[in-house]
């Protein structure tokens, strides 16, 4: 595949004993949106949380196999030098409550200790709010806390934190399961809008949101990656079993 | 009467269950309420033992603020032989050595409360610091005082002759390093309960953006976890202010106001423990009764403070 970002070959994780992500293997090319779903339990999460090793701060974890950000084996780059390249946004909006929404945006620059001058601050600040489409809501309170927002902005807050570092990629972990259906249309616009500068990965445990948004589908089942392909080749003939019985609601 | 014969006709089986159930109604009533009767009975017991201490106080010291009034708290001088009674040297003793032991305890409770609450806070390593932080603030105090008086005193004296002070050994230096060591527990075992409970999704959120574990801590664990620290130093504090035993020991016992802090000097419990038994006139007695108060009135105020700071926190 041609400007594949992320190519994984023979993708292991385990927790302990427990095998979470069995042998996976995918490539997801760069500037599209990608969606990850399947059934709880399925390892979807745990898949996106090793792009950018976030689940090594569980102890007990480990990974086998090969798992690459363009040439180079993320396992082999730092993790915080591979976290600002790979941003992530979670299931619940996490803005910091003892800063208000200008710092959120530049808390990634003031927590590695980068320092900016006013102006690039403030222009970091601006753009990122615009990409998330939170500009004209907060331009006049961007000194207030971030958590006075409604979850819906907190959550557009959450994006601007991550793109303000200026990611490759853009990693969300059911970014809209803790939000009501107007910020979920809401966020849906400006992750399709998004990928115009980012490589998105969007886990969902949400077919119809995985069938709106994305560019390709991949469906884990058990630990497995049972299907991936283009999403409108995915959700109209399904090649294997188990995705056909997952989109057409046998289980969930 | 009648439907409810017709009822126990119609179903046997629950007639039996009844039977049982309403010859127990007697005894768990009774239970319930003597259990409750004796539970307000205690409640109310440790309010008035509290109000009888403050009252206790209050009444003694009566002889002594007649005849000193409000000059006791400033007053200089204190000369049980011609009848002056002065608390200002033991005020400003208790002061120094409490606030000087808080200073050298901070960094080793908070690095303690981090590496428990958050570096560590599993593991057999971090059982066995947890349970020896425990041991320190259950060791008996007149253990630290013989500590302090053969361990304490030679390497303080030491480093008096080399910085060329009278070397007494004891004083309010060694008193202060005595009460840092046994304040350390309160602050390290409050902070590392806040410090636990820093939500993973804040920290998540930083890490996500690349920092280390010393950024998260100083830019997510320590703002969020900030007024508990703050709460169990002001704890540890008041825990200090009314250490008696340990500090009586090595503080030198002397009635001056110190001029260094390597001089001899007291702190307001150490006079009482040292000089109660040997009172000999009413005033004298009841100044010392004062001294009680005063410092009764001081560490209910850090006291009352640090729960405060806790209440506000926990709503959050």
């Amino acid at each position: 595949m041609e400007n594949t970002i992320i190519k994984c070959e023979n993708f292991n994780a385990w927790f302990g004993d427990n095998h979470v992500v069995k042998s996976v293997t995918m490539d997801i090319p760069k500037n599209n949106l990608t969606a990850v779903m399947g059934p709880s339990g399925c390892g979807k999460t745990t898949f996106l949380r090793c792009i950018n090793r976030m689940h090594e701060l569980a102890p007990d974890a480990r990974t086998e196999g090969s798992l690459k950000l363009y040439q180079d084996e993320v396992y082999d780059i730092h993790p915080i030098l591979l976290r600002q390249k790979i941003g992530m946004v979670f299931q619940h909006p996490n803005p910091f409550p003892n800063m208000s929404i200008y710092d959120n945006v530049v808390a990634g620059y003031k927590l590695n200790g980068i320092k900016l001058s006013k102006a690039e601050r403030d222009d970091i600040v601006e753009d990122s709010l615009r990409k998330a489409a939170l500009w004209m809501e907060v331009r006049d309170t961007l000194r207030k806390k971030g958590t006075f927002l409604s979850g819906g902005q907190q959550q557009r807050l959450c994006i601007a934190r991550a793109i303000a570092m200026k990611p490759e990629v853009l990693l969300l972990d059911e970014p809209t399961s803790a939000l009501d259906p107007v910020s979920t249309s809401s966020i849906e616009e400006l992750l399709i809008d998004l990928k115009k500068n980012y490589t998105i990965i969007i886990v969902t445990h949400n077919m119809q949101q995985a069938a709106r948004i994305s560019d390709r589908t991949a469906f884990f089942y058990m630990g497995e990656l049972a299907e991936y392909d283009h999403t409108k080749q995915m959700f109209i003939s399904p090649k294997d079993k188990r995705t056909q019985n997952y989109i057409t609601g046998r289980f969930s | 009467m009648q439907i409810s014969t017709q009822k126990i006709i119609q179903q046997p089986e629950k007639r039996y269950k009844e039977k049982e159930f309403s010859a127990k109604i007697p005894f768990t009533i009774k239970r319930e309420r003597y259990f409750r009767k004796s539970l307000v009975l205690a409640a109310i017991g440790v309010i008035i033992l509290v109000m009888a201490f403050g009252c206790t106080l209050v009444v003694y010291s009566i002889p002594s603020f007649k005849a000193l009034g409000i000059h006791f708290l400033y007053g200089k001088t204190w000369d049980p032989v011609n009848n002056v009674f002065g608390a200002y040297p033991f005020l400003l003793g208790t002061l120094i050595t409490s606030f000087l032991a808080l200073i050298i305890s901070i960094p080793f409770s908070i690095s303690i409360a981090l590496f428990l609450g958050e570096y560590y806070p599993e593991g057999w390593f971090s059982n066995l610091l947890k349970n020896a932080i425990e041991l320190i603030a259950a060791i008996p105090s007149v253990i630290y005082g013989f500590w302090g008086l053969f361990v304490l005193v030679p390497i303080v004296r030491h480093l008096e002759m080399k910085f060329g002070v009278l070397p007494y050994g004891v004083g309010i230096l060694t008193a202060s390093l005595i009460l840092s060591v046994m304040i350390i527990p309160y602050a390290a075992s409050m902070g590392r309960e806040i410090v636990k409970m820093t939500p993973l999704r804040l920290k998540e959120a930083a890490y996500s953006l690349g920092s280390t574990r010393y950024e998260v801590i100083r830019h997510v664990v320590i703002p969020y976890a900030k007024s508990g620290l703050l709460a169990g130093i002001l704890l540890s504090l008041g825990r200090a202010l009314g250490e008696t035993m340990a500090v009586t020991m090595v503080i030198g016992n002397s009635s001056l106001i110190p001029k260094n802090i390597f001089a001899p000097g007291n702190t307001m419990a150490s006079v009482i423990a040292n000089e109660f038994t040997e009172a000999a006139g009413s005033v004298y007695l009841s100044a010392l009764i004062e001294l009680g108060l005063v410092l009764f009135l001081v560490t209910a105020i850090i006291n009352i403070a640090g729960k405060s700071i806790i209440k506000r926190f926990s709503k959050i």
